[in-house]
């Protein structure tokens, strides 16, 4: 087997690396953190903030994760001047939260960066309306559009508000709109599309999960970045350096090692080198985390089979439409839930080639510093399985096929969309799979029942954490930079007790 | 630390977490997060802060002793009787 150390991602497959990416480690951390998400990233942060000594490995040759951009070339302009595209993956909006948890645990330049979306959109063919997503509007809308009471929408919120994350109610999402608004498929579109979009939920998921995020988004809307994802990694990763972390890309960490007899972390393999710490924070998904590096076999079996029956969450399908900076972007929205299914299932949203997705528009006031520039991202809900098997010929056809349809779709809201566009390109649950690791191409973690998963792993192995992705809740720009800062609070307090324990001699170590 | 300086630590502390919020009338005996806007995330940078300037641990299990002012006094006197204030803002 090669080395994996001397391959990368790159778009046509792994290709050979010039130098050894961890030739400047050193041989011990107080902490490593695998993978370079945002969970991974502000785990990393704080604990750099608080003193520690951190170490980051992410096998991408690019930081950010699945919040990460990629760069194709565009058409030349007179000057002989390219002007390239730049295409973010997931900024496509977020809850007003992620502003104060950008102030806390980054910059107040990143929290400052973060602005309200002007247009969210719904079009299918049971209502065709705008919204800035907030509670007074949905409020409005459920009323004058939809002729509901007010006080059985008060009543709604009053529920979700009500619900409590030690005491969840047993409730699906499906049984809560059921409740308050029986029989009205319309309304739980209008409820539920863009958070299936935004986290995978489906309506067989616990009402809890729904609560926690749709709360969110109704505080004040839907928000992004001004100045893209580049510009966003690239001052996380300043904040990083100036806070004295290590950082390797290019460094798939192949495996967690563990002491065995106690059981605890001893640090990670990465390159074909050990590098030892007394904590390890994996960003990867949790049951690769498990299954893959550290290895069930250091686990007890109860676990074992709790983190066996953990459902993973749902894949997706992105298409990026590069626009012809000649012809500029008519103003349209800046997201659309699109759909021509009659009727809403959270399921159907992950058919192939489906009936509905959501169009995010990129106008130049995204990027002010750079070339004026458009794009719009389509993204889709989507099953690993159906793209898995095939073979590289229809592999390509059925990418061509979803590009077809997805333009098709788009001309709905801009008929001359075809002849605007200079590039599209596809990706699918594959693609995440390479550039990500995540079993399955996985976009938001897993299913509700991971987060305890993950929660539990510090009492299975001592010094191991995972920050990402999980959970639903957890899940996101918002809920997985949070988690990183909840699990570099735990390892932070265990650090602190190790640095006592070494002091006290009549401390009992915890490790 | 006294009782009072327990309380203008925490103060300072939430200072820094949620530099929008007026401090100066804080009932003690009123949980925090019923007169400013503090939740469960902010509560948890108080504990890393106490922490990082004062050593001391408090357990997730006990992170509901916290919830007041006075109960901030009371849980912590003993842990933080032989330290001296610092003030995170001065730091
Ligand atoms: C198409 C799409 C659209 C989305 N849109 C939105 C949106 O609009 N709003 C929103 O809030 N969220 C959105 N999301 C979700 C959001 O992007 C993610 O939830 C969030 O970015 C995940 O962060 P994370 O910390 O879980 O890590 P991830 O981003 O999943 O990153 C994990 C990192 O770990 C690295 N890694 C894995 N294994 C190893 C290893 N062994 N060694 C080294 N590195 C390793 C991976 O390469 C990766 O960089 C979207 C996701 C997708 C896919």
């Amino acid at each position: 087997m090669r080395s994996p150390k001397y391959y990368r991602g790159s778009s046509d497959g792994r290709r050979p690396l010039a130098g050894d990416p961890v030739a400047k480690v050193q041989s011990h951390y107080d902490v490593v953190v695998v993978g370079s998400g945002l969970g991974g990233l502000t785990a990393a942060n704080v604990l750099a903030r608080n003193g520690h000594r951190v170490a980051l490995f992410e096998q991408h040759y690019n930081l950010g994760g699945l919040a990460t951009w990629f760069k194709r070339p565009g058409e030349r302009t007179e000057t002989g001047r390219g002007q390239g595209h730049l295409f973010d993956i997931s900024l496509h909006g977020f809850p007003v939260g992620m502003k104060k948890t950008c102030r806390k645990y980054w910059t107040p330049e990143i929290a400052g960066a973060i602005h309200r979306l002007e247009g969210v959109r719904f079009s299918n063919p049971q209502f065709d309306l705008e919204t800035d997503f907030t509670r007074a509007d949905f409020t409005r809308l459920l009323v004058e559009h939809f002729g509901l009471e007010s006080a059985r929408v008060t009543g709604f919120y009053d529920t979700l508000a009500q619900m409590d994350f030690f005491d969840p109610p047993n409730a699906t999402i499906g049984d809560l709109f059921e409740e308050h608004f029986p029989g009205r498929n319309d309304v739980h579109r209008l409820l539920l599309e863009a958070i299936s979009y935004a986290n995978g939920s489906s309506l067989g998921d616990p009402a809890i999960a729904y609560a926690i995020v749709f709360t969110n988004f109704m505080s004040q809307g839907i928000f992004t970045f001004r100045g893209g994802t580049d510009w966003l990694v690239r001052s996380m990763r300043a904040e990083l350096l100036r806070h004295g972390v290590e950082l390797f890309h290019d460094a798939p960490v192949e495996r967690i090692l563990v002491h065995t007899r106690e059981p605890r972390v001893t640090g990670v393999l990465v390159g074909g080198r050990e590098v030892r710490a007394n904590v390890v924070i994996s960003n990867a998904n949790v049951l690769s985390t498990v299954q893959r590096l550290v290895g069930e076999e250091h686990f007890d079996v109860d676990f074992v089979r709790q983190t066996r029956a953990v459902r993973l969450n749902t894949a997706s399908c992105q298409v990026y439409f590069g626009m012809r900076a000649s012809q500029g972007l008519p103003w349209i929205t800046d997201l659309l839930m699109d759909s021509t299914a009659p009727t809403f299932a959270s399921e159907a949203l992950r058919e192939f080639p489906g009936h509905s997705r959501t169009f995010s528009f990129y106008y130049p006031s995204v990027r002010p510093e750079g070339p004026a520039r458009h794009a719009i991202v389509a993204s889709l809900n989507a099953r690993y399985e159906d793209w898995a098997p095939l073979d590289q010929p229809s592999y390509e056809a059925k990418k061509a096929q979803l590009a077809e349809h997805t333009l098709a779709a788009l001309e709905r809201h801009l008929p001359d969309a075809r002849a605007r566009v200079e590039h599209v390109e596809v990706a699918t649950p594959r693609t995440f799979a390479f550039y990500t690791g995540h079993p399955s191409g996985t976009s938001f973690g897993t299913k509700f029942e991971g987060l305890d998963v993950s929660q539990r792993l510090p009492e299975q192995i001592a010094g191991l954490f995972h920050a990402g992705s999980v959970g639903i809740i957890m899940s996101g720009w918002l809920g997985a930079a949070n988690y990183g800062a909840i699990v570099a609070n735990r390892a932070d307090a265990l650090l602190h007790s190790l640095v006592q324990a070494a002091e006290d001699p009549h401390l009992k170590s915890p490790l | 630390m006294t009782r009072d300086e327990i309380a203008i630590a925490i103060k300072d502390i939430i200072s820094q977490i949620a530099p929008d919020e007026d401090l100066g009338n804080l009932d003690p005996k009123v949980r925090l997060r019923d007169q400013i806007e503090l939740d469960s995330m902010d509560f948890l940078d108080i504990v890393m802060e106490l922490r990082k300037l004062y050593g001391v641990q408090v357990p997730e299990a006990d992170y509901k002793e916290l919830a007041t002012l006075e109960g901030c006094a009371n849980y912590l006197e003993a842990h933080l009787a032989d330290k001296e204030l610092h003030c995170a803002s001065n730091a």
